[in-house]
């Protein structure tokens, strides 16, 4: 930094633009955040399901590779060859007992140690590696996996916290809501590069503020508005946050007189768009689920999806959804899944104001770094809340930021 | 026998991608649904999806009615920065079965779009894998539309029709 951050005297209630496009603290945050001490998601155990199996994905902007070694157990390593950094796996996914690099030839087996190294004795009694060359000191560096019920993590750290205690108990309990040990299966993916800093996604998630107004899509067909039973709730950090919210009525009233383009004559030519059913035990229509580092957890009615959050550089990140259903859906419901998932996508009904307005958001604090924006909706507190009408769970996250990044 | 359209047919359905890139460009966006049947099936998925067999589509619409739903929530009430598109579309390749009249038939295409304030840039690359058939007025529609784009990655999000 030229010049050290002085964080508004406001703390957590005003956000200075400058952490939208600043390179250092950027670098700050991938050491920190997605390097840090947490868990980032990685995969599903169902991309995986054999061994050898494997699959290429990052964390932060470093490339991980997530396999399936031949005793069945997930590994995850670095993907560069210790020998020169080349890297190991060109493809995106695919089946390998080894991982060799294409330079030298180095092999590495799917736990990430060096097996193999051309020429390790010379050729003819010439050249070779030195007498003290151990392949055992180049392995590749490893992360460490936990899985829980399907789903992938992995941390750089050493000593990572129990996966448990990491999420704390509410945002576990909703987890496994989702990911309640059923077998997943995969519908497909959708990627998108979002021209804006990774922190506006975790934002726009966080803020349910947005979504009763926003969201025009929404708020006509009742999917979420401002005046449904609502709640937020974070962890004892701040970093990981929920919104939970039940349908309501798609009718004009006070929740709706704000929103300046609602579209109360619009009905649907072929409403099989629109038919959610309820499927969770709870009565919940909406939860989504934001999880430090990289982790969106979406289920609006019957979309469900994963969207993996892999910053590139300060102003834009790219956006990774994994749409799932569970294999005991029958076809009717694996259709309904398909046709909602219109609403949240790379081209979606809904989720595409959100990349419009991201966008908007960097380009406006690119003009004016030296700014700071506010956030005070619902007050300056940080705890969880019994309606959708507040920031709260914004100020938790930057509550938490502060503190890992020392700002 | 399913054989290569003839010249006639060819030009026929050269005419139909034309008009189709030029409702989408350059308007009326009302008169795209009408390029397709009443019950047909638009999806645009990465190729991703489609080489690994995986059914999930980015725009998934199955009837007329759920194209012409498209239109109306890109004009009223998806918020996004204006914007023009460019549709070329070649390569048209398409075999008729005489026996039901199908017409299977694929083309490559190339989206180009244009926000006000910037250069142009490449929205989309891929292929057109269709089902055109001859409707009851005489006229060539999409019966299935399937476009497949190859980069895995969609600039920020799409939100005209592909």
């Amino acid at each position: 930094m030229q010049q050290r951050l002085i964080w508004p005297a406001e703390g957590h209630a005003a956000l200075p633009y400058r952490i939208y496009s600043d390179t250092d603290i950027y670098q700050r945050e991938l050491e920190r955040i997605f390097e840090g001490p947490g868990w980032a998601y990685v995969a599903l155990e169902a991309e995986l399901p054999e061994p050898g199996d494997f699959r290429v994905t990052k964390i932060g902007e470093r490339s991980v590779v997530i396999t399936r070694d031949q005793d069945g157990t997930l590994r995850g390593f670095l993907n560069r060859c210790a020998h020169r950094g080349v890297k190991l796996c060109r493809q995106q996914r695919g089946n390998s007992r080894f991982f060799v690099c294409p330079y030298h030839q180095w092999s590495y087996d799917a736990q990430g140690r060096l097996r193999g190294v051309p020429f390790i004795n010379g050729v003819k009694q010439q050249g070779g590696m030195p007498e003290d060359f151990s392949r055992e000191q180049h392995a590749l560096p490893s992360l460490r996996i936990h899985v829980r019920n399907g789903v992938v993590f992995a941390s750089f750290a050493a000593d990572p916290p129990p996966f448990e205690d990491y999420l704390g108990e509410a945002n576990l309990h909703y987890f496994d809501r989702v990911f309640d040990g059923r077998a997943l299966t995969v519908l497909g993916y959708s990627r998108q590069l979002i021209p804006g800093n990774w922190k506006l996604m975790f934002e726009n998630i966080k803020d349910p503020y947005h979504a009763s107004l926003l969201h025009v899509f929404l708020v006509t067909f009742g999917l979420f508005r401002a005046d449904q039973k609502s709640a937020v709730r974070m962890d004892g950090t701040g970093r990981h946050a929920l919104l939970i919210s039940q349908r309501g009525e798609a009718r004009h009233s006070e929740a709706t007189q704000d929103i300046a383009n609602l579209r109360e004559d619009f009905t649907l030519a072929d409403p099989r768009l629109l038919d959610p059913v309820k499927e969770f035990p709870d009565t919940a229509t909406v939860v989504m689920q934001t999880i430090w580092p990289n982790l969106i957890v979406q289920q609006q009615s019957n979309t469900l999806a994963l969207r993996q959050i892999q910053p590139r550089g300060p102003e834009a990140f790219e956006l990774h959804w994994t749409f799932f259903g569970y294999a005991d859906d029958d076809a009717a419901m694996t259709t309904r899944r398909l046709r909602q998932a219109n609403l949240m996508s790379s081209a979606g009904l809904v989720s595409g104001d959100d990349s419009e307005v991201i966008k908007l958001a960097q380009d406006g604090i690119r003009e004016n770094v030296d700014t700071t924006g506010v956030l005070l909706m619902g007050g300056r507190g940080t705890g969880d809340e019994d309606h959708m009408v507040t920031e709260a769970a914004i100020r938790a996250f930057y509550k938490h930021y502060r503190e890992v990044m020392e700002l | 026998m399913i054989q290569p359209v003839d010249a006639t047919l060819q030009h026929e359905l050269e005419r139909l991608y034309s008009r189709y890139a030029q409702v989408l460009d350059d308007g009326p966006l009302d008169a795209w649904p009408d390029l397709f049947t009443d019950e047909c099936l638009y999806r645009v998925m990465p190729r991703d999806n489609h080489d690994q067999g995986l059914p999930l589509a980015i725009i998934r619409c199955e009837s007329r009615g759920m194209l012409a739903d498209r239109v109306r929530a890109v004009r009223e009430t998806i918020m996004h920065e204006p914007r023009y598109l460019r549709h070329q579309i070649s390569n048209v390749l398409a075999t008729l079965d005489p026996a039901t009249g199908v017409i299977e038939s694929t083309a490559n295409y190339l989206v180009v779009e244009v926000l006000f304030d910037e250069l142009p840039r490449m929205l989309s690359v891929g292929r057109y894998i269709d089902r055109v058939v001859r409707a009851a007025d005489g006229m060539l529609r999409f019966q299935e539309k399937l476009c497949v784009y190859d980069s895995v990655l969609v600039p920020n999000t799409i939100v005209y029709p592909i």
